[in-house]
């Protein structure tokens, strides 16, 4: 386990071990004796690792997706692409920095990329609002939406948020309808669009920005309906029912594999993307290029159409 | 200190030492203000003395606390365009007096004035050419120029420019520095803002980009009309932009306003522009933004009439 990653509660057992086999590293000469602990205890730690790692129950992924080393957007744009014009503002009075957009290039090709971004501490997070957009961030994004449109750009975007931001603000600027407008001018562009969930899929402000012709899933992220504990909140009537929700409301890449509405689940490092950023990245490129190659082929009507029906199809019922 | 006894010190202290920062023309007496002026500039921000010359090679960007003086829009046009690349259009669209006005001064003075002491025609300077290659339709304001504000000239140069843009299919870049519509042409001026602004809807439109670079200062009718309306608005660091007037704004609301307010990073901050440039990066920066928005789309053709030749070019008149 590398030194610097902040261990989650279910990692604790590798931790220990991983400490170990660093202490006895250090030590300048080895006794014959340490030398075959110190094999014995790299079999075992990765035994252990392989057995939690594919063990995570949803609720565990959902701490990796939540983890604090996570790679965020910006992390992924300063990876995938030689060059990025960030663009502000929704023009008409706040720049809200839970959102952040503008160009990147993919082979010769201008991309816009829109995306949820949280802080890394407390500082960044008082300007990212712990990536919790408000009705500004949202207009913001149908702007650059609307720009990618007009200049023949194809849209990425990426998702990592609780949600939209419950405030009063938000309320009084009309977050409902910021929301709404941008599922409805999504859903016409004639440009493809391409959204990746690489963290949390917070409900209605994830889906914001998450109208798309491919839905694609980071392995640990989550995309749900409510948070596990809002959920829980609500129908177990406790919090600590956190685990049990997440597990019933198939919020893991897998289930919504599973279910049609991903596309594609994006491999991580074991462990999770924090274990190895670089790795990550180039996973998530080489998807965005597969999926990217495939649209490119379509007209504007085409891509519009795809991605209607895509979401036209989506529901289960009977009937009759 | 005054300049001239500035200038009297470093002469006498010549004659001991060797001169490295002089410039290499002889001083036979000492120079007159005109002279002074010429080789020397002041920062308007920190008052340090800068060798004008230099301070041209620094694009006018002071050294000592990067001050981004006023530009003449010719200048603004060398600093983006390749050199020899700029043909100027519709020089010849001239002011007129259409209302007879007459405040302190008649107009038709002012106007004379205006000619005989700012470097342009007009308070706009308009033309087609290159930025690295990618032809682009560029207008420059002239703030010299009664204000940089906004006649009948401007609009209709303005106008001009964004419907060559069009025919061309070029993108359009529009520099602002102005106090806004010009009140010596009346209606007439106001009624610019919504010609320039209509012609942009055609633009839009047909799928052209449009960058506007907002400097110091962008202010009133012109703000309000074609400045904003860019596809991609960059300014330059500490410019005054804003719609009215600070004191106005003061004596309207009775309080004191923020240091900062109405400067490119106070709109940045409230999310009015897209970026704050420095005016080094500016043409890197204008250079990819054109490149980045034509190259996807392959509508985009390259005018075999405007592949620019140094040697037909009207060369950059009167900088
Ligand atoms: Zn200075």
């Amino acid at each position: 386990m590398k030194a610097n990653i902040v261990p989650l509660d279910f990692e604790k057992p590798l931790n220990t071990l991983s400490k170990q086999i660093n202490e006895l590293e250090q030590k300048s000469s080895l006794v014959n004796g340490n030398k075959k602990l110190l094999i014995d205890l790299k079999t075992e730690y990765e035994k252990a690792k392989a057995d939690i790692y594919k063990n995570l129950s949803p609720f565990d992924r959902v701490k990796i997706a939540r983890h604090p080393q996570r790679p965020y957007a910006v992390d992924y744009i300063n990876h995938i692409s030689p060059s990025f014009y960030e663009l502000h503002g929704d023009r008409t009075g706040k720049d809200d920095n839970a959102i952040i957009g503008g160009l990147i290039e993919i082979d010769g090709q201008t991309i816009m990329v829109v995306a949820t971004q949280k802080g890394r501490n407390i500082k960044e997070n008082q300007k990212r609002n712990f990536g919790m957009p408000s009705p500004e961030g949202y207009r913001k994004a149908l702007r650059l939406f609307q720009h990618a449109e007009k200049f023949n750009m194809p849209i990425i975007t990426l998702i990592d948020t609780p949600g939209a931001y419950p405030g009063l603000e938000a309320e009084a600027h009309n977050q409902s309808q910021a929301i709404a407008l941008n599922l409805r001018e999504l859903a016409g562009l004639t440009v493809p669009v391409i959204s990746i969930v690489y963290g949390e899929g917070g409900s209605g402000g994830a889906l914001a920005i998450g109208v798309a012709n491919r839905i694609l899933m980071l392995e640990n992220s989550v995309y749900s309906v409510i948070s596990p504990e809002g959920c829980a909140a609500i129908l177990w009537r406790t919090r600590e029912k956190a685990s049990e929700a997440a597990k019933a409301l198939k919020i893991t890449a897998k289930d919504l594999y599973e279910l049609g509405i991903a596309d594609e689940v994006i491999p991580e490092p074991v462990g999770g993307a924090h274990y190895n950023i670089e790795e990550t990245c180039k996973n998530v490129l080489s998807s965005i290029k597969k999926h990217l190659d495939v649209l490119n082929k379509l007209n504007g009507e085409e891509l519009r159409k795809d991605r209607q029906e895509k979401f036209r199809k989506i529901g289960e019922y009977i009937q009759g | 200190m005054g300049l001239k006894d500035f200038f009297k010190n470093r002469q006498l202290k010549k004659a001991a030492k060797q001169q490295i920062e002089m410039p290499s023309i002889e001083l036979k007496s000492i120079p007159s203000d005109e002279t002074l002026c010429t080789l020397w500039t002041k920062c308007q921000s920190c008052n340090q003395l800068l060798y004008t010359s230099e301070l041209k090679k620094e694009l006018s960007v002071c050294k000592h606390c990067d001050h981004h003086s006023r530009l003449t829009a010719m200048e603004r046009i060398e600093q983006l365009v390749d050199y020899g690349t700029f043909i100027e259009i519709d020089y010849d669209v001239l002011p007129t007096d259409p209302l007879t006005f007459s405040d302190l001064k008649p107009y038709k003075d002012r106007l004379q004035h205006a000619e005989k002491s700012s470097s342009a025609k007009e308070a706009i300077v308009t033309g087609i050419g290159s930025i690295d290659n990618q032809p682009v339709a560029i207008g420059s304001m002239e703030f010299q120029y009664i204000g940089g504000s906004m006649g009948s000239v401007v609009g209709e140069k303005i106008t001009r420019l964004i419907e060559k843009a069009i025919k061309k299919r070029l993108p359009l870049i529009l520099i602002s520095s102005s106090g806004g519509a010009r009140m010596h042409e009346g209606i007439l001026s106001l009624m610019q803002m919504a010609k320039t602004s209509s012609a942009l809807k055609e633009l839009h439109d047909a799928g052209l980009l449009y960058i506007s670079l907002l400097t110091e200062p962008t202010f009133g009718g012109v703000t309000a009309s074609f400045a904003m309306l860019g596809d991609i608005l960059v300014a330059e660091p500490k410019a005054r932009i804003g719609f009215a007037g600070r004191r106005v704004i003061e004596e309207t609301i009775r309080q004191k306003l923020p240091k900062d307010f109405q400067t490119a990073e106070y709109l940045l901050l409230n999310g009015q522009i897209d970026m704050v440039v420095h005016r080094k990066e500016l043409k890197k920066v204008f250079s990819d933004l054109v490149r980045l928005h034509t190259q996807n789309d392959k509508k985009f053709f390259f005018n075999d009439e405007l592949v620019l030749n140094v040697k037909d070019t009207p060369l950059l008149a009167k900088v």
